[in-house]
């Protein structure tokens, strides 16, 4: 079930909506990935690398007191312990060395908050390749801490001022700057959207989340999870911890969209819900769009998930039923974020949130005892600001110590 | 009408066919369908109607600011229709679109009412032979040209399967980048030329970069069709008023069409 077909589709959806300037290199990236993930001398420098660099395997961790309160068992796959904080260590790692095995000297990267572009300079400092990200301009603003990581990491940051200068745009300007320098740069796309074979290769490179996950649970527990959940913006951390678990038919899989200001407000970024089947970004999938196809904006407390479309492999899981997609919205993940740091001593990102949120909803219908899967995707260091002004946290102590 | 039928007058003539691009509802609506007539007035040969889109992915500055300006406008899909009704009968109209849009109006549903308006065909900037099923059958049924594009990158056997794909005539993009005008037009673009026409007798329209007479003269010695996009746009872009920007496109184009006469 995993891979699509020879010209990049999972039914209708995915494929190249490229310009035809950009085909040779897709077709090169295809082969070149290929034929990596076939070399175990390829797999075997990435897999060391992921252990002595990356901190991976993450652990997986039973939330005891979480659990008590939830009813039900919460194992949490522990990526915000991966370096950088994030899985997408774990992409950035697998893209650049591709990138150094066809003899590129350059990336390219698109971010919204700042964790992908932080990622990807991560990367290119690592393996010494020039690295430009793209950024918008709103974000560059916002996430400042964040643009000085990249430029410390020695990657060039450039702000973009085009359309409505979010995720969406950032993306826009990394396509336009691969059509112009594609004979040397590498364009190291942050989630499993895009043109083929790009969905499928970040997932490859992303997927070890729900290997190693199963692993675990099977010695710890000496069975499948009932659920597996975790939060869907453009979809790289589910799919990575799906992916190992698309063919076990009696775990149900979850995937918890950003739900914004609330579902029926209008101001989310749940595309699988809310969107319709269209083309952005080089591949059909489902988009957040007007009644003529004009991209519409999105909004979430979680820069991470605030975007218009979603990787077409999850489009396909939504219409086969493989996966059942949710919308949680920003007031659910924030209690739930608040929940997890105060019966477990854990601070996660707010993107995970969602996704820990939703699995807290589901639990509710749940038989006492089932087993739940969350991926914890990432730490919440970066969302402190964001916290300190929802929660209230600005103001003077409420005791003064002496 | 049809590209055909301006490419049989431009051979007859010996010399290249001129291309004005324009978004269409740039600068207004109205003035968008003024503007055709402008360009045709001074000598365009064939028109694209750009279809504003929020995601531009092949375009430059200029024509983005250009769509931006036409949907904060208002503009609309459909709004494409009226321009071309009122602008077709002297040159063939095609439609320059991202995807998105003409999947969301349905394929067939466009193919229809494009066709219905007098238009001529479409150009997909990100739409390729392989993805284009749908778009192959509705075109047949209501007799649209299909315009795709072959890029420097491009190998033998896309260029092949590309061209054996495109019907009225093949789009070659010139230079590796988005649209733009460039003081200086790719080299490459000669060898892609050459490298399209061992594979078919359509004609091949050059894009990307073009700004001026002597560029499109020097472009013109090679290509059947020289495109001007981004130094239209910039008629208006860069003019203090609607009206000097008619005015410079007036001379642009007369300045255009006078280089693929020389």
């Amino acid at each position: 079930m995993p891979n699509p077909d020879a010209s990049g589709h999972w039914g209708e959806f995915g494929g190249r909506f490229v310009p035809e300037a950009l085909i040779a290199a897709l077709d090169e990236l295809e082969a070149a990935h290929t034929a990596a993930l076939a070399d175990p001398a390829f797999t075997a420098e990435l897999e060391q690398l992921g252990r002595e660099y990356g901190n991976l395997p993450s652990p997986l961790y039973f939330a005891e007191r979480l659990s008590e309160e939830a009813g039900v068992e919460v194992w949490l796959k522990r990526e915000d312990l991966n370096h950088t904080g994030a899985h997408k260590i774990r992409n950035v790692l697998g893209q650049a060395l591709l990138t150094k095995r066809m003899g590129k000297r350059r990336i390219i990267a698109e971010t919204g908050a700042g964790q992908h572009g932080v990622a990807s300079a991560t990367a290119a400092a690592y393996f010494g390749l020039e690295c430009t990200v793209y950024m918008g301009e709103e974000d560059t603003r916002r996430q400042a801490l964040n643009v000085a990581r990249m430029r410390l990491l020695g990657a060039e940051v450039v702000p973009v001022t085009t359309g409505s200068r979010t995720l969406k745009d950032a993306m826009n300007e990394a396509l336009r700057e691969w059509v112009a320098s594609v004979d040397h740069t590498h364009y190291l796309i942050g989630s499993v959207g895009g043109p083929a074979p790009f969905p499928q290769l970040v997932r490859d490179y992303c997927r070890g989340i729900g290997d190693e996950a199963r692993a675990q649970f099977l010695e710890r527990t000496g069975a499948l999870p009932d659920v597996v959940a975790a939060c869907v913006g453009g979809g790289s951390n589910a799919m990575g911890i799906f992916t190992a678990f698309l063919d076990d038919e009696a775990v149900k899989l979850y995937g918890f969209e950003a739900g914004g200001d609330g579902y029926d407000t209008g101001r989310h970024a749940a595309t699988i819900t809310a969107g319709q089947i269209g083309v952005l970004h080089g591949a059909r999938t489902f988009v957040l769009q007007d009644e003529d196809g004009q991209t519409v904006e999105s909004h979430s407390i979680s820069a991470g998930l605030d975007y218009p479309g979603v990787g077409p492999e999850h489009a396909h899981l939504a219409a086969t039923g493989r996966a059942a997609y949710e919308p949680v919205d920003d007031a659910e993940a924030m209690a739930a974020l608040e929940k997890l740091a105060r019966t477990e001593g854990i601070i996660c990102a707010i993107e995970s949130a969602h996704g820990l949120a939703g699995a807290l909803r589901l639990a509710k219908g749940l038989k006492a005892g089932s087993r739940v899967l969350v991926n914890l995707s990432g730490r919440g260091d970066k969302d402190m600001g964001n916290v300190v002004e929802y929660f209230g946290f600005a103001g003077a102590p409420e005791k003064s110590g002496e | 009408m049809h590209a055909a039928d301006a490419f049989a007058k431009t051979r007859a003539e010996g010399r290249a066919a001129l291309v004005g691009y324009l978004p269409a509802g740039y600068p207004t609506l109205a003035d968008s369908i003024k503007a055709v007539d402008i360009m045709i007035d001074h000598g365009a040969d064939i028109i694209e109607l750009g279809l504003p889109y929020s995601d531009p992915v092949m375009d430059g500055p200029a024509i983005q600011r250009a769509a931006d300006q036409a949907l904060a406008g208002g503009f609309r899909t459909r709004q494409v229709f009226e321009v071309t009704e009122a602008v077709a009968g002297r040159v063939p109209i095609l439609v320059m679109t991202y995807w998105n849009l003409v999947e969301r109006y349905g394929v067939d549903r466009f193919a229809r009412d494009f066709a219905a308006a007098g238009g001529a065909g479409l150009i997909t900037p990100d739409l390729i032979p392989d993805e284009a099923g749908e778009w192959i059958k509705a075109s047949d049924a209501y007799g649209l040209d299909r315009v795709f594009l072959v890029a420097p990158s491009s190998t033998e056997e896309r260029i092949a399967a590309t061209v054996a794909a495109c019907r009225g005539f093949v789009y070659a993009q010139s230079v590796m980048g988005v649209t733009g005008a460039r003081a200086a037009t790719s080299a490459v673009a000669p060898a892609l030329v050459e490298r399209t026409r061992k594979h078919t007798d359509l004609p091949i329209g050059v894009g990307l970069g073009v700004r001026s007479g002597d560029q499109a003269a020097e472009i013109g010695a090679y290509g059947d069709a020289v495109i001007v996009g981004s130094a239209i746009v910039n008629c208006y872009l860069d003019a203090p008023d609607i009206p000097t920007g008619h005015q410079r496109l007036a001379e642009l184009t007369a300045d255009l069409a006078a280089g693929v006469r020389r």
